[in-house]
């Protein structure tokens, strides 16, 4: 990471649409300059709100947004061409040219034509030999693409990627991931939202989980995992059990899927992890196993338990 | 102010015009031909002259105001509508350009096709009858400030429209029988006086008539009277603007 300031503040934001719906309530949240943010929440949680009105496509109704410390109405002509957004949905030009519609994205955020630097960015996204092809012509992913060459075309230094990996085949994930691990190296702070929380788990140094329109978390992402990951003990029995026996009940062991798996829930913060005592009552019951293996829950799993939790 | 911006809506709208290129210069020429072969043929046969000017050549103003109108107000407003429609116009929204710089790009583009569009027309014209331009600046100035209103018209058409009808309801509804009732294809002194009065409050007449002054220095209202109306309407339209995105108007949720 670049540096500890923070490169986005947003300050006591609310949004309440035309129609009453409150989409945002009260929101909170620094992003630290050079760190990949991942915004995850359930369908309608207002992700896509709230990246849209620090973009500027969508007002607040109350709270303000500072970039590198400038106000996002104020001063926004400063906020928006640090910005680039690739939209959720996807919105590409029907007639121009991959190449005309990214001098023409370059343009619109006040950059000089530079056509070495739009050849840099095709090249990265595989698209270079795509560049007099009318976008009509090409495919989804490809459009995808096109939306992403936009947002770099005018060298922003935030990225926001609303989705970015919906109906997207495994090669352009990996481009994309490529992408902005390198947008990362060179000091582009990245936020991101998405379904596939194994890619959350993967690319970000934190995660905020927002759930109808209040912002519920924001941890790092190697704390949250240890924090509210629970850890598990698998034992693979000698002999599948009929049924666990009482003596084990203070463990609350449970059996695995197959019968000769016993499974040991444990949290790895605590000052005892109780494994010592669970291991010694086994013997004295005469439970007898082959192997053992640790695993610690999935960002996945510990998503699913908070939804749930808050819900 | 961002140069880039604009130079990049400019030049976005253009390339617009210049994919349908064919069809923005055939069907002018062809349908200035068949106003030509109607109303020239036709009816010049039986009303020879107006105020000293052969009726062919009388309604060349008329015919190119008729035009520009229309074909203004639809370019703006579509170039504006369909990037609304389409969901393209996030990258406007979020990018870094004030409503003056996207207006001026819009605006201007299709204020610029407009004028060539008029120039198209009256090279058609002059084809089929004699055209004499007395004041040819002020012919110019009177088509760039019709073509700029007009287009900001247009603008503001778009940015209102929620759908397609509303788009083209407008210029149908409105425009058309303005103009055709504005006097491009007659002299407003050839109506019954109640009906004289009764025109002077279609916005359109003032138009066609410092247009057609232009020309023939033949008018029915005063030269300043029109100069001043154009202004006017100018004027309106930019405040009409500037207001639709000081408020966020249907742009912004
Ligand atoms: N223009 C609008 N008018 C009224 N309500 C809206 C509008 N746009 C969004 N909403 C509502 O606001 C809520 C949040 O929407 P938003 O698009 O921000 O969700 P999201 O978290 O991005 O969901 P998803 O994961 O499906 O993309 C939803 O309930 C949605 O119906
Ligand atoms: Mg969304």
């Amino acid at each position: 990471m670049s540096g500890e300031s923070p490169v986005l503040q947003v300050e006591n934001l609310n949004k309440i649409y035309d129609d009453g719906f409150e989409a945002l309530k009260d929101i909170n949240l620094e992003i630290k300059e050079g760190e990949i943010f991942a915004l995850l929440g359930p369908n309608g949680a207002g992700k896509t709100t709230l990246i849209n009105i620090i973009c500027g496509i969508v007002n607040a109704s109350s709270g303000r947004v500072l970039v590198n410390g400038y106000d996002h109405v104020t001063d926004f002509r400063r906020t928006r061409s640090l910005i680039g957004l690739v939209p959720q949905e996807l919105t590409t030009e029907t007639f121009e040219s991959v190449l005309a519609t990214l001098a023409f994205s370059r343009g619109l955020f006040g950059k000089p034509p530079d056509a070495a630097y739009l050849e840099k960015v095709l090249k990265s996204l595989s698209l270079w030999n795509k560049k007099d092809n009318v976008i009509m012509t090409l495919s989804g992913g490809m459009k995808r693409r096109v939306l992403i060459a936009k947002a770099l075309a005018h060298e922003p230094r935030v990225l926001f990627l609303d989705e970015p990996t919906a109906g997207v085949d495994v090669e352009l994930r990996q481009d994309m991931w490529q992408v902005v691990r390198e947008l990362r190296a060179s000091g582009v702070t990245v936020i991101l939202t998405t379904h596939y929380i194994e890619e959350a788990e993967q690319m970000a140094d934190r995660i905020g989980v927002i759930n109808h329109g209040e912002l519920v978390l924001v941890q790092e992402k190697a704390r949250l995992m240890r924090e509210l990951g629970k850890k598990q003990l698998i034992l693979y029995l000698d002999d599948p059990l009929p049924e666990i026996p009482r003596q084990l009940d203070a463990f609350d062991l449970q059996m695995g899927s197959d019968p000769d798996e016993l499974i040991y829930s444990y949290d790895s913060q605590a000052n005892s992890t109780g494994i010592t005592a669970l291991l010694n009552e086994l013997r004295q019951a005469g439970i007898h196993f082959s192997d053992l293996k640790t695993k610690q829950s999935s960002l996945e799993e510990i998503f699913v338990d908070l939804v749930k939790r808050i819900r | 102010m961002n140069w880039h911006g604009i130079k990049a809506i400019y030049k976005f709208e253009m390339a617009r015009t210049r994919r349908t290129l064919f069809q923005s210069i055939v069907s002018p020429v062809i349908s200035t031909s068949l106003y030509f072969v109607v109303f020239g043929a036709a009816i010049g046969s039986r009303i020879t002259e107006i105020d000293g000017v052969s009726y062919g050549s009388f309604i060349v103003p008329g015919l190119i105001m008729l035009s520009l109108l229309t074909e203004s107000i639809s370019n703006a407003s579509f170039g504006i509508y369909f990037p609304k429609f389409s969901g393209t116009i996030y990258e406007l929204l979020s990018a870094p350009v004030s409503v003056v710089e996207v207006v001026v790009g819009y605006v201007g583009a299709a204020a610029t096709k407009s004028v060539i569009l008029g120039g198209i027309i009256l090279a058609t014209a002059n084809f089929f009858v004699d055209v004499q331009i007395l004041h040819p600046y002020w012919m110019f100035l009177f088509l760039v400030l019709t073509a700029l209103t007009f287009s900001l018209f247009g603008f503001i058409l778009g940015v209102w429209a929620d759908n397609w009808e509303k788009l083209a309801i407008v210029p149908t509804l409105v425009i058309t029988p303005l103009t055709f009732l504005g006097g491009s294809f007659y002299s407003i002194s050839m109506l019954p006086p109640v009906w004289q009065t009764v025109t002077l409050f279609n916005p359109v007449v003032y138009l066609i008539s410092g247009f057609r002054w232009s020309f023939y220095e033949n008018a029915d209202v005063a030269v300043g009277l029109s100069v001043m109306m154009t202004c006017g309407f100018l004027l309106v339209c930019i405040v009409a603007v500037w207001w639709i995105f000081k408020t966020g108007y249907r742009l912004r949720v």
